[in-house]
């Protein structure tokens, strides 16, 4: 199914939405450029308060990372046809250019539309400005089952991820057939993204399973200050950065040459809830927590010496011969030399669900990478999963996978096209 | 009981279907209808579209109707009623190729009586341009399908209220859902009288918040499903939290309350000046699935009974042929787009309840279907009330 430029949502989407399309071309016109020049400084993701949709890739993955997240997984309905997939996936993109604009899912709105509707939009963030809001969207290995056509087109590195030591995955916050990651310096922002998308998606899919988080755990730009997680420990130190191209190139986008044309300018995206056990770590004494990390709580620095930033000096030995980076500390099985090479663009965020059964906080690290090859993430976390010293203050309970494809490169174009050939 | 006949005035042809624009010269034949207490014989089981004329005959022994009925057998395309003993008349309608019901109704309450099978073909008839007359038509026949679904509602709550006040609790358990349904299948009709569902159909839970005597369906579900102790209300509370089995005085009571509380229902739709408005029809829709999506999907409607997918699947009916009463507006005013896609809806959720039963042989009970069914019934009830939110603007915008 073609989806008209500039048509707006799909009847299916949002029904009949008269001159949405006309809206939907005028960038910068009536409200955008009002809202999207009214934000500057907002948030702490350190840039520009709103991110264009379209492009060559994504945004969301080396856009300077936002204060806040919710991300959702969906399955496609048991009737969804290819062409609902198609259709979904225009009224997506059109609805996520708008929202990343900080307008409105339609023109209509919230409070446009007739009386006798209910408003296109929740309406939530109504006079709320953009907040840096990035959307976007993967496909899932089941995407590529025998439902709609695609097995073909399966990327062969889009394999769900193998099993590994210590997991304690729930099927229920696993997996997927597509996923939204909305990131916003505006925890509404980023919600209302979600219920808006999932709202369209009504009939074609639904969510599997969604997460909040509400700090970020890395930094994508050297202009960000290092965050912690909710160890308390500086998260992301050596993560790539939007500012080294090489590895940006190199380490996170796919190209045409790793053997699947359409996810030239994609990535691959893993997600993998991880439970953090608080109350024992909270009891460990400061050296332990240091040695278990490799790093200083203060300032981050390796325990190798120097500050932040200086690199690890894996060998260096105590007084009494040991490595000042013990051999199961963390930041060694996660260093990029003793994975072969391999980096990550991390980009996760902490969450707390509540409490737990026992009362105690359901909190860690909803950690997202995003990667070239999944590999890259398979090697680091084979690495970690069977020493790393920190498995015992954590479990793996959510785990998966997606395609992230490339963006849609302008206004009319979807997301997904080049899968669809 | 006393069930009073619906109007007083003889021979008072309701303007239903397209009748109101018949001319008197109808294409083809009469279709003689033979009709008596308990059977109502039409001579033929088809007829070209357009004209269709019966000519009908009561040889039984008190009043009687006759009811054109669309496919799913509930919304009315047609009926004539008040039909006295000894008389013949005719009655008049144009009707698209299609298939239909036909029915008497004896005493215009009750189940239809007769049900057969009636099928036009042909080409359709002409559209009618007339916006008033569409709206007309619709309310004319979505008040009779009120007045239909009350005239049975009154002698399945007979019977099943008469069971449970003489303690057959194992007929009154049977005759349960069953019951319901005539009143599920319209329930925003009743709520708009204002304290009347409230007797009829309150959950405990929700008698005790608003602080009123909790009488109707589900005070007597509870003593035929007694709670074990221990056992929980839908709130959390102990189900055994100011309660106890009802003393058989207490059932009298109980189902008399009923038993006038539905007769009032049927006297206040049945009264002449009753009408409805076309938003009140959209938007009864548009609230029986928000009764499945609050109530039905987490299974506290039914808390002891567990009877819940029979009143989910009569909402799901009921909202249906609201739908279906409007949708000629709808498709006049160019949203056929719409319409198909609320009817894809539809029919995909109906295909879902049919893996669970029917309404005929009853359904699982809702405490064996898993939160992965329960899940998909969830998505199914969201796919199809996302569409049928926007009916209401596409039949008055």
């Amino acid at each position: 199914m073609t989806h008209e430029a500039g048509r707006g949502l799909s009847r299916r989407g949002l029904l009949g939405l008269v001159g949405a399309g006309a809206a939907g071309l005028a960038v910068g016109g009536t409200g955008g450029a009002v809202i999207a020049n009214g934000v500057a400084g907002i948030g702490t993701s350190g840039a520009a308060a709103s991110y264009p949709f379209f492009g060559e890739h994504q945004s969301g993955i080396v856009t300077a990372a936002q204060d806040r997240l919710h991300f959702a997984a969906f399955d496609l309905a048991a009737s969804a046809t290819a062409d609902d997939l198609r259709e979904l996936l225009a009224d997506w993109t059109f609805a996520a250019a708008r929202m990343t604009r900080g307008l409105e899912v339609t023109e209509d709105g919230a409070v446009g539309g007739s009386p006798l509707a209910p408003p296109d939009d929740t309406g939530e963030a109504l006079g709320l400005p953009a907040a840096g809001l990035t959307i976007t969207f993967g496909f899932g290995p089941s995407l590529f089952d025998d439902r709609f056509g695609l097995a073909a087109r399966r990327p062969a590195a889009l394999e769900p991820l193998p099993r590994f030591s210590g997991d304690a995955l729930d099927p229920a916050r696993s997996g997927g057939d597509l996923c939204i990651q909305a990131c916003a310096d505006d925890p509404q922002v980023a919600v209302h993204a979600i219920r808006n998308l999932s709202r369209i998606a009504f009939g074609r899919a639904a969510i599997r399973w969604s997460q909040l988080g509400f700090g970020r755990t890395s930094s994508t730009t050297t202009s960000q200050v290092t965050p912690r997680n909710l160890f308390g420990f500086k998260d992301g130190t050596a993560n790539i950065k939007a500012e080294e191209p090489d590895a940006v190139a190199g380490h996170v986008w796919a190209s045409a040459s790793d053997g699947t044309a359409w996810m030239a300018g994609g990535t691959y995206l893993v997600a993998r809830k991880i439970r953090m056990v608080i109350e024992s770590w909270d009891r460990t004494r400061l050296e332990e927590q240091q040695r278990v990390i490799g790093r200083d709580k203060g300032e981050g620095a390796p325990l190798s010496g120097g500050t932040e930033f200086t690199a690890l000096e894996l060998d260096k030995p105590d007084d009494d011969g040991t490595p000042r980076i013990a051999a199961d500390a963390h930041v060694r099985l996660a260093h990029p030399t003793v994975n072969g090479g391999a980096r990550l663009l991390r980009r996760g965020y902490n969450y707390v669900d509540g409490d737990d059964a026992l009362g105690r906080l359901d909190a860690g690290l909803f950690f997202l990478s995003f990667q070239r090859d999944p590999a890259q993430f398979v090697t680091v976390q084979r690495s970690l999963a069977g020493h790393d010293a920190l498995n015992e203050y954590i479990k793996h309970v959510g785990s998966a996978i997606f395609a992230v494809p490339p963006g849609a490169p302008a206004e009319g174009a979807s997301i997904g096209d080049p899968l669809f050939g | 009981m006393i069930i009073r006949p619906l109007a007083t005035a003889t021979a008072a042809l309701l303007a239903l279907g397209l009748a109101g624009c018949v001319p008197n010269s109808p294409a083809g034949e009469a279709i003689p209808v033979a009709i008596t207490d308990d059977t109502c014989a039409v001579s033929s089981d088809t007829a070209p579209s357009g004209t269709v004329k019966f000519e009908l005959t009561n040889s039984g022994t008190d009043v009687n109707e006759f009811e054109i009925l669309a496919e799913d057998r509930l919304r009315i395309v047609g009926e004539k009623e008040n039909l006295i003993p000894g008389q013949t008349v005719a009655y008049t309608l144009q009707l698209n190729p299609g298939t239909y019901y036909t029915a008497c109704k004896f005493q215009l309450v009750g189940a239809p009586i007769g049900l057969a099978e009636f099928t036009v073909t042909g080409e359709p008839v002409a559209a009618d341009t007339d916006e008033q007359q569409l709206v007309d038509e619709a309310v004319t026949s979505y008040v009779a399908y009120i007045r239909s679904q009350t005239g049975e509602l009154l002698p399945a709550v007979a019977a099943f209220t008469e069971a449970y006040a003489a303690g057959e609790d194992d007929t009154a358990r049977s005759l349960f859902a069953s019951t319901r349904v005539f009143y599920e299948r319209i329930e925003p009709t009743a709520e708009a009288f204002g304290d009347l569902d409230p007797k009829i159909d309150y959950r405990e839970v929700d008698a005790l918040a608003e602080g009123l005597a909790w009488t109707g369906f589900h005070r007597i579900e509870k003593d035929l499903w007694p709670p074990a102790a221990g056992e929980l209300n839908s709130d959390g509370t102990s189900a055994l939290l100011d309660w106890a089995p009802s003393t058989p005085a207490q059932r009298a009571g109980f189902a008399a309350d009923l038993t006038s509380d539905v007769q009032e229902l049927y006297d206040l739709v049945s009264a002449e000046d009753f009408t409805v408005t076309l938003a009140d029809i959209s938007n009864g829709a548009i609230g029986l699935l928000d009764e499945v999506a609050v109530g039905k999907i987490s299974g506290e409607e039914d808390w002891w009974s567990h009877t819940d997918l029979t009143d989910f699947a009569a909402n799901v009916q009921g909202a249906e042929v609201a739908f279906g009463t409007v949708t000629a507006i709808a498709v006049s005013k160019g949203e056929q787009e719409l319409v198909d896609e609320i009817q894809r809806q539809f029919d995909a959720l109906e295909a879902l309840l049919a893996r669970y039963g029917s309404i005929e042989d009853g359904f699982t009970p809702y405490d064996q279907v898993t939160d992965a069914q329960r899940n998909e019934l969830s998505d199914g009830v969201n796919a199809l009330a996302e569409p049928l939110s926007r009916l209401t603007a596409a039949v008055l915008d």
